[in-house]
């Protein structure tokens, strides 16, 4: 069976998100960039719900870390963007290990209770520490400005950058750069031990696999990923307020893996397009009820594809490629 | 008369198929055993009786074609399956396990008599009746098992490896009590086994499957005499 | 002393509540290891269709048993109906779908009802009752009351009855019911059903005090999984009584120590949630999950 071919798709795609802010306005492209930042996000929660199994309803949590920690270090110490954003992951390197280590003890369900109570609190903590976070007013920031030579009229090959745009092409280089990260751990040695510890903790643990420091540290490198989306969701936005980061923002991630595709790292790209676009189609066909229709866009799709958007193209594949090999495709 | 008749058996998990045309039948009144290796599919045979497998070909039963009818109507046909792994419900007592052996009968006047029955079938069970079945022996648990099949008063017993994971003299108990039931209430019996010695002591007739295919059909007594079977199977 | 014991009166009227959507929440986890996030809405929904019925004019017992009806059939028809599709899918997808169900229900009554709050007639006396030297108020012990008659029906009914002990029975091992001729689907059916009319008692009890709107149930699920955390998921005995200790830790807190005003008791549900997980994951009388290797 052939491989679907990954390298020229994903290449091909790139080629055209490098053109597109060139095309595009104002809030269109924030919106992409918005996608983007979504799909850092939901790759850092797949690694761990859906490679690893460990189910967290609390990633808004680790986003906000990440977005306050960026927003306070540009405000307060005016530190340059760019670097906000790999402490902002470090921080939540650390924060999502030292997370991991009590959630060793807690499996499924119990998991996903305590990360859920985890994200409830997230609005009240954020508001509690009002010197540091500006309490229910949040932190108002200015957007990044590209670099001098980027922003110049004389900059080089013509390409003057807007804010916008410079916006969006770091964003899509941490992206590009994180996946590529992502998806060499995965393919290798790390990815299959992830792996085996999700089907069966015991067995792996039985095969030699050190259960506790590879789900600890897959906490952690989850909590930096959704970390350093949150940075530069900062950046993108100009502005962190707590209840930005209440418990829908942790729901929304979870669909957003689901709806993706569990295990992917394609499908963390698909649910970021969904949870970004398809709350304002709902909105467009029902301004009365725009969430009920949300609803059902969730529930048709789940019938539709089960296992997501990634489950279902890889289906697909497979029943494709059995087709052109001569084997009768069953149900 | 042959209670149970299958016909050009073929069953998948899937895209894998894993039964490839099985013929065999069980004589009304009789026990018949279908041995094999592990992976040869006497499971899954098992399991395309009752409806919980995708099957093609033939079964019919007392006279009715039954392939594709699901499992909870072929209990109610008098069809009992004590599967692999016993299945006993672990979190409720041994009397509330046995209460649901008989749930599919329609007429539940006499359970007090069947409880009476079974309990003298298998008096452990009655010392434990008020435990959670969970707390039982392997053993008791697959005589808790066999006791609710019974509950049900079918017509066919399908047994799946009830020796697994047992003691020899559990095993034995075991087997001469289905050899009772099989004599005083009529009980037709399609037991799979691993275990062939054990199986041609019990069975009247045998089938031998081999990756999905029946090799060989005879009836017990010959089979135990066969050196190349013992061979084979029993490794002497 | 006398506000202790009303305080503590009150705690068990709400933690009766908080109880019996726990209760709910336990029942359908137990049978399909999903947590239904949508418990709540469909409390809620079945209360303003309660709302409905009383606006029409029908009397307050008539409605009542109406809605505990039609609740009952809602849920059953949710599970066959909505859920029964992805029933074989993963556990997260069975999820997103009642994440999806709890958004079209808000949304859907939000649109019909509008979002503007609405009193909620009890049927219990205005008059406070006095016990001795205490004022206790006529709602909280009615819904105490109300909450001990259904809990009384359920445990009767799941102890005693065949239909109970084969739902009981389809829930721990669907694979040993279908030998047993047992129909699992219709017991889940059954299950979300009820579970959908326990859910509807809360809703109308608790709606007299917290007027109806279509948020009314948010804050109330998340102290029903408080609830069923401590008292354990595995139990439903548990759940209940897990509400009671928490409806009134809840409101002892809130009488006693001044700063915790209506968002600080929300974190302290949390703490609680969290300590418990954090000390005993499968709460006060849960079984810890035993798994064979």
């Amino acid at each position: 069976m052939r491989r679907f071919p990954t390298l020229p798709v994903a290449l091909a795609l790139l080629a055209v998100a490098l053109v597109l802010p060139f095309m595009m306005t104002g809030f269109r492209l924030f919106q992409f960039t918005q996608v983007f930042i979504y799909a850092i996000a939901l790759l850092g929660l797949n690694i761990l719900t859906g490679f690893n199994g460990q189910i967290s309803l609390g990633h808004g949590a680790f986003y906000a870390v990440g977005a306050y920690a960026s927003a306070i270090m540009m405000d307060r110490w005016s530190v340059p963007f760019l670097l906000t954003l790999p402490v902002a992951g470090l921080l939540c390197l650390v924060v999502g290990f030292l997370f991991g280590i009590p959630a060793l003890r807690l499996e499924g369900l119990y998991l996903a209770l305590a990360t859920f109570a985890l994200a409830l609190a997230v609005p009240q903590i954020l508001k509690y520490f009002e010197h540091w976070t500006g309490g229910s007013q949040g932190i108002v920031l200015s957007k990044p400005d590209p670099p001098v030579f980027l922003g110049r009229a004389d900059a080089p090959l013509g390409l003057k950058l807007t804010p916008d745009q410079w916006l969006y092409f770091v964003t899509l280089a941490v992206l590009v750069v994180l996946f590529v990260l992502a998806a060499n751990l995965l393919a290798g040695r790390t990815g299959r031990a992830l792996v085996a510890i999700r089907d069966n903790a015991i067995a792996a643990q039985a095969m030699g696999v050190n259960n506790a420091l590879y789900k600890s540290l897959t906490f952690g490198v989850s909590a930096a990923y959704t970390g350093v989306a949150g940075a530069l969701s900062a950046g993108a936005v100009a502005y962190v307020a707590p209840d930005t980061f209440n418990v829908f923002l942790s729901i929304t991630f979870l669909v957003g893996i689901v709806i993706g595709g569990l295990a992917s790292i394609a499908g963390a790209l698909f649910g970021a397009f969904f949870i970004q676009f398809v709350p304002n189609w709902a909105q467009e066909i029902s301004k009365a009820a725009p969430w009920a229709i949300y609803g059902i866009f969730l529930i048709v799709f789940m019938y539709v594809m089960p296992r997501g958007i990634a489950g279902f193209l890889r289906l697909a594949w497979v029943r494709l490629a059995r087709a052109r090999a001569g084997t009768p495709a069953r149900a | 008369m042959a209670l149970l008749k299958v016909e050009r058996l073929e069953a998948q998990y899937g895209w894998i198929k894993v039964l490839h045309g099985l013929d065999f039948a069980v004589e009304e009144g009789g026990i018949t055993t279908i041995l094999g290796a592990n992976g040869a599919g006497k499971t899954t045979t098992l399991r395309a009786v009752c409806g919980m497998v995708k099957t093609s070909g033939a079964i019919t039963f007392d006279g009715r074609r039954i392939d594709g009818t699901s499992t909870e109507t072929l209990v109610r046909l008098g069809i009992a399956h004590v599967p692999e792994g016993r299945g006993t419900f672990v979190n409720l007592t041994v009397e509330e396990n046995l209460r649901l052996g008989a749930y599919a009968r329609r007429e539940r006047a006499n359970l007090a008599a069947d409880f009476a029955r079974v309990y003298q079938y298998f008096p452990v069970l009655n010392e434990r009746r008020r435990q959670l079945a969970g707390t039982l022996s392997g053993g008791e648990q697959q005589m808790l098992a066999v006791a609710r099949a019974l509950m049900l008063r079918p017509r066919l017993l399908l047994l799946d490896e009830p020796s697994l994971g047992l003691a020899p003299m559990v095993v034995r108990e075991i087997f001469r009590i289905v050899r009772t039931i099989n004599k005083e209430e009529r009980v037709s019996v399609l037991l799979v086994e691993q275990n062939a010695l054990m199986a041609l002591n019990l069975a009247d007739h045998a089938y031998l499957i081999e990756t999905g295919q029946v090799v060989r059909s005879a009836p017990a007594a010959e089979l135990q005499k066969d050196d190349a079977i013992r061979r084979a199977y029993l490794g002497y | 002393m006398e506000i202790l014991f009303q305080q503590i009166v009150s705690g068990l009227a709400t933690g009766g509540i908080y109880g019996s959507l726990a209760l709910a929440l336990v029942m359908i986890y137990q049978a399909t290891d999903v947590v239904n996030y949508a418990q709540g809405e469909m409390a809620m929904f079945s209360t303003y269709l309660a709302w409905t019925m009383l606006n029409a004019g029908l009397p307050y017992w008539l409605t009542f048993f109406a809605t505990l009806a039609i609740a009952f059939v809602g849920g059953l028809v949710i599970e066959r109906v909505i859920i029964r599709p992805v029933e074989n899918a993963p556990i997260l997808t069975i999820v997103i779908v009642c994440i999806g169900l709890l958004v079209i229900l808000n949304s859907v009554a939000g649109w019909i009802y509008s979002y503007i709050q609405k009193p909620f007639p009890s049927p219990f006396p205005e008059r406070p009752i006095k016990i001795g030297n205490v004022v206790f108020g006529a709602h909280d012990l009615g819904a105490i009351g109300v909450t001990l008659v259904v809990l009384a029906f359920l445990y009767v009914f799941f102890r005693f009855t065949t239909l109970g002990l084969a739902m009981r029975a389809a829930a721990q091992n669907p694979s040993s019911s279908r030998l047993c001729g047992i129909r699992v689907g219709w017991m889940l059916a059954l299950g979300w059903g009820l579970a959908a009319m326990v859910g509807a008692v809360a809703g109308m009890m608790v709606a007299p005090k917290v007027f109806l709107d279509p948020n009314m149930m948010a804050g109330i699920l998340i102290y029903a999984f408080a609830s069923a955390t401590l008292g354990g998921f595995t139990s439903p005995g548990g759940a209940v009584v897990g509400g009671l200790i928490v409806g009134v830790f809840e409101n002892i807190v809130g009488t006693y120590i001044p700063f915790i005003g209506t968002e600080l008791k929300l974190t302290v549900a949390l703490a609680l949630i969290l300590i418990v997980l954090v000390v005993k994951p499968s709460g006060l009388f849960g079984r810890a999950a035993v798994h064979r290797v």
